[in-house]
């Protein structure tokens, strides 16, 4: 077996990547960095290549031809991008070979640019808005429009079949014109987006002939009414996936059983609140192929024959893998989900305000569940359960049921985190919110755990120290990060001092996110982490009493991460503005709702967004934002053209 | 020496810990030295003493509602220096809402800490004042912060998702807990229409299943969304247009009263039907005997009959005139 059946046959592209980079190696050395004299004669890899003479001759397309082809096994974007910088003419292969491509801050490069280079690009994701929007902290109309892009796209790349969208502000001429301009337009997935209307969901409907793919993931819609429902074609039939969650509005139920009569390779289905129990058996009897099912609400009266005829219509769902939705979910209600229980990976019981002994009945039932989002009602009690029950589990969510904090009786603490992770021994994934905590704890779930790649810990009372010891959980971090190499993604919380930074820099060093808030004591800090943390990529920062001084000492550091926020910490329009001076290559916004009418260079700022760029400043930014201008002279400039 | 040479000299010292404590102590990131020193003398590397009668402040007893400003901490601050009282002077308590009194009080401890007082959005003027004389209030945040963050006591800082509990004392802190706004909203709806369920007023949307006869499916109506029966029989109308016979004429008001609810029964009998409701004790009544107010208290299930059905089913106070095996039917 040859080096070359090695070359076309090996589909895994580090494998390729790997021979390629040698053979290329080889190749400089003997055609010294010339690819127009390359001659296959020259590449003793590859003895039994048997091309034909004509080949030989094409000696400038040969290496085109293979390089593509090898690239097109390589699949992840990151592997792509280093491809991309290993000389001119593997720049120019990838380009035009990427498929996928994914754009983390949509600010940092220009819509043209990635148009233009990408010329086979089927699928964009696109993020906008720090991830701190999510708690609004980020005030509207902040940015992110997803226009420039679409338009971009419309005019350059016809078949791009794919979009997602991240955080960013769609209007309805946003969908119409996707609707209009991509004719093979298959996939829209919209995660935390706004802008738009329903209107705007019925041009895509009625207009994408080969739409397989509509979610809305907690969007903030406009909803003008259900008919956006009725306008999908009745020539429609290849729906795959239809997530409507977030919409308020009802549809008709009738256009509703029309659409999943006649569509037939619908798998997932996630309906809106407003789908009410008893009608849900008459959606999923035509639907019972789906493997993902998102009830709508789960609370009506139903009577016993209703209730029955429910119970056979979810039993009937053989390959049901996922389960979401149930809002309201009424305990009595529950044994009706049993017959599902055995087979489902992932349950969304995050708006089903069910209490604890209802929840244990239900999840010591779910022997495969390998993710779990649920309210706090779980309780420890709960957790247990699941440590016994859920061996397979690898990520869960723990997501505070809103009562008021001392006057809980919610006995969700500490102890239910560390049963998991004793008991669960796949887990790696963990968003948890609780009162209080222990370094204790977070040593346990450390020597438990290594393998978590994502934690984020809440602990909802800001500068909470380790209740037991009320020392700080800098000890409980450290062992966090120590412990769990693979670590990519953190959030800490309670009472921390800057040694805990001290250990997350040393230690973390696959952390690509870390958000903090409420946190450290000084500008140590924020060095510790800038200096350390080798693959940091996003830093969010709220409420930390720190600015200028780590920020200036490690501004390089920016320009290899994505993006930095801080907002209310002690950062000073002085120190941003050296800052955007030192780097060019970083836009450092600015914003402010209540800007003081004079801005010396000591005053601080509320909240500053960095980012890097090849885009240069912004032409977007509302009045509160202001990007600090390059050129020492001008403080900061505010090119608003839409 | 420029904030740049400053700068320079704490980026000297960086190799070890301590001197960059130190030199951080000397020179804030403002490049301020004096007022600060004597102060972050109290916080240099938060020795474990320091922390322990800290926290012991936190459990100090103190008047007023958690999370304000003891009287101690008051003299503390008048005792740390004229920068310290142009501070407070600052920070005046918030006027008006007597149930956030203290709180404010507590952003003012706390303004340093913007999350606090960006909570405060509806008198933004303090937050700004705060940000105009950084010589006053940043040497005086950096010193008091570490003081202001241990007296805060425990449980009483994170924003509630249930609206309908008083919110007494607690400030609400902008995004914290760090719960998306989609899911804070979604949830406040669930706590909403379940203190409904027990009786409690809520404030949030009021569902209550709309049934007809005929018609093969369910709607459902949010009666906070009207403000009086005019308004939802419109809406009914609306939604039911396709299943009632003809042309819903709007009979003209005759005048008698005001509340509209005789409008409705008219609309409604104009085309044989009759709305009824069902009440907290499960009798159904004709729609439009009680004020609007006292409606949308007792209502849980609407249904438009057709006017042979209703027949005998007297308007509220007097119930239990017909079966309920009759209503359902």
């Amino acid at each position: 077996m040859g080096a070359s059946s090695t070359l076309l046959m090996v589909s895994h592209g580090h494998c390729l990547l790997c021979l390629l980079f040698s053979v290329v190696r080889f190749i400089y050395i003997k055609t010294f960095n010339s690819f127009d004299s390359f001659r296959i004669k020259s590449l003793p890899s590859l003895p039994s290549l048997s091309l034909s003479p004509s080949l030989v001759l094409m000696d400038r397309r040969f290496p085109f031809k293979v390089l593509e082809h090898i690239f097109s096994f390589v699949d992840s974007n990151e592997d792509r991008n280093s491809v991309s910088l290993v000389c001119k003419s593997w720049f120019e292969t990838e380009r035009r070979t990427r498929k996928r491509v994914f754009v983390g801050n949509c600010y940092a490069v220009s819509p043209l640019k990635v148009a233009r280079r990408f010329p086979k690009m089927r699928s964009l994701t696109l993020k906008g808005k720090p991830h701190f929007a999510d708690y609004n902290l980020v005030p509207d109309g902040w940015g992110g429009y997803a226009w420039p892009w679409i338009e971009a796209m419309a005019a350059r790349r016809p078949f791009l079949e794919e979009i997602r969208l991240k955080r960013m502000v769609v209007t309805d001429e946003c969908l119409e014109k996707i609707a209009a301009s991509f004719r093979d337009f298959k996939t829209l997935v919209l995660t935390s987006c706004e802008g738009f209307s329903t209107d705007g969901i019925a041009a895509i409907a009625s207009t994408c002939r080969k739409l397989r793919d509509l979610e809305l993931r907690e969007c903030i819609v406009d909803d003008l009414g259900g008919d956006w429902l009725s306008y999908f074609p009745e020539t429609s039939t290849s729906l795959v996936s239809l997530d409507f969650s977030c919409l308020d509005s009802e549809v008709k139920l009738s256009d509703l059983e029309r659409l999943l009569s006649r569509s037939p390779n619908l798998k997932s289905l996630k309906l809106n609140r407003s789908v009410t129990l008893d009608v849900l058996e008459s959606l999923l009897r035509r639907a019972p192929q789906l493997v993902e099912l998102g009830t709508g609400s789960f609370s009506d009266e139903l009577d016993p024959e209703e209730i029955a005829k429910l119970t056979k219509a979810l039993s009937e769902l053989k390959q049901l893998k996922s389960l979401s939705g149930l809002w309201d979910l009424l305990p009595e209600y529950i044994p009706l989900l049993y017959s599902l229980c055995p087979r489902l990976t992932s349950l969304n019981l995050s708006y089903a305000t069910v209490q604890m002994p209802d929840l244990i009945d239900l999840l010591s039932r779910c022997s495969k569940l390998q993710k779990l989002w649920v309210m706090d009602l779980i309780e420890d009690k709960g957790l247990k359960t699941v440590a016994l029950c859920c061996k397979e589990l690898r990520e869960l969510r723990v997501f505070p049921s809103g009562a008021d904090l001392d006057e809980t009786d919610v006995t969700l603490t500490e102890q239910g985190l560390v049963s998991v992770s004793e008991g669960c021994p796949k887990l790696e994934s963990v968003l948890y919110f609780c009162v209080q905590f222990t370094n204790a704890a977070l040593v346990s779930i450390a020597k438990n755990r290594p393998n978590f790649r994502c934690f984020r810990l809440c602990v909802m009372e800001p500068f909470a120290p380790d209740y037991r010891t009320q020392q700080p959980l800098d000890e409980g971090f450290k062992a966090i990060v120590e412990r769990c190499k693979d670590l990519r993604r953190l959030s800490v919380s309670g009472l921390l001092t800057d040694k805990a930074f001290e250990y997350i820099g040393v230690h973390a060093k696959k952390l690509r996110m870390l958000s903090i808030a409420f946190a450290g004591d000084s500008d140590l800090m924020l060095h510790h982490l800038l200096s350390g943390c080798q693959s940091l990529k996003k830093l969010e920062i709220r409420d930390c009493p720190f600015g200028d001084t780590a920020l200036l000492e490690n501004a390089a550091k920016l320009e290899t991460m994505r993006s930095l926020w801080m907002s209310s910490c002690f950062v000073s329009f002085g120190a941003c503005k050296q800052l955007s001076q030192k780097m060019p290559r970083l836009n450092v916004e600015v914003i402010d709702e209540h800007p003081p009418k004079t801005r010396p260079d000591s005053s601080p700022v509320e909240r500053i967004y960095i980012y890097r760029t090849v885009a240069g400043p912004r032409l977007d930014t509302p009045e509160f934002v202001w990007t600090i201008h390059k050129s020492p002279e001008v403080g900061v400039s505010r090119l608003s053209i839409r | 020496m420029s904030p740049e040479e400053e700068l320079q000299s704490n980026v000297s010292v960086a190799s070890s810990t301590r001197n960059i404590v130190g030199v951080l102590k000397e020179h804030n990131y403002l490049g301020l030295s004096d007022c600060s020193s004597v102060g972050s003398s109290n916080l240099s590397g938060l020795a474990d003493d320091d922390k322990a009668t800290i926290s012991l402040k936190a459990t100090e007893l103190t008047l007023g509602l958690p999370g304000s400003q003891s009287p101690a901490r008051d003299t503390e601050l008048n005792s740390l220096g004229p920068a310290k009282l142009d501070e407070k002077l600052f920070f005046p308590l918030l006027p008006s809402k007597d149930e956030i009194c203290s709180s404010s009080q507590k952003n003012i401890a706390s303004g340093n800490k913007r999350g606090f007082a960006d909570t405060m959005d509806k008198v933004p003027v303090y937050t700004e004042k705060n940000w105009m004389f950084p010589e006053a209030v940043v040497a005086t945040q950096s010193v008091i912060k570490k003081e202001v963050t241990q007296n805060i006591p425990k449980g009483k800082l994170s924003t509630t998702n249930n609206s309908s509990s008083p919110p007494a004392a607690k400030a609400q802190i902008v995004g914290w807990p760090p719960v998306r706004s989609y899911r804070k909203n979604t949830l406040a709806t669930t706590c909403k229409n379940s203190d409904e369920v027990d009786g409690k007023p809520g404030s949030g949307p009021l569902f209550v299943k709309v049934s007809m006869d005929g018609a093969p499916y369910l709607r459902k109506v949010d009666l906070r969304s009207y403000t009086n029966y005019g308004e939802l029989s419109a809406a009914l109308e609306k939604m039911f247009t396709t299943f009632t016979l003809g042309q819903c004429g709007t009979s003209g008001a005759t005048g008698k009263d005001v509340r509209n609810e005789t409008k409705l029964k008219d609309l409604l009998n104009g085309k044989d039907y009759v709305l009824t409701y069902e009440d907290k004790d499960g009798d159904w009544m004709l729609v439009g005997d009680f004020s609007w107010e006292i409606f949308i208290g007792v209502c849980k299930k609407l249904k438009i009959m057709k006017g042979c059905d209703a027949i005998g089913l007297a308007a509220a106070p007097a119930p239990r005139t017909m079966e309920k095996s009759k209503m359902r039917a």
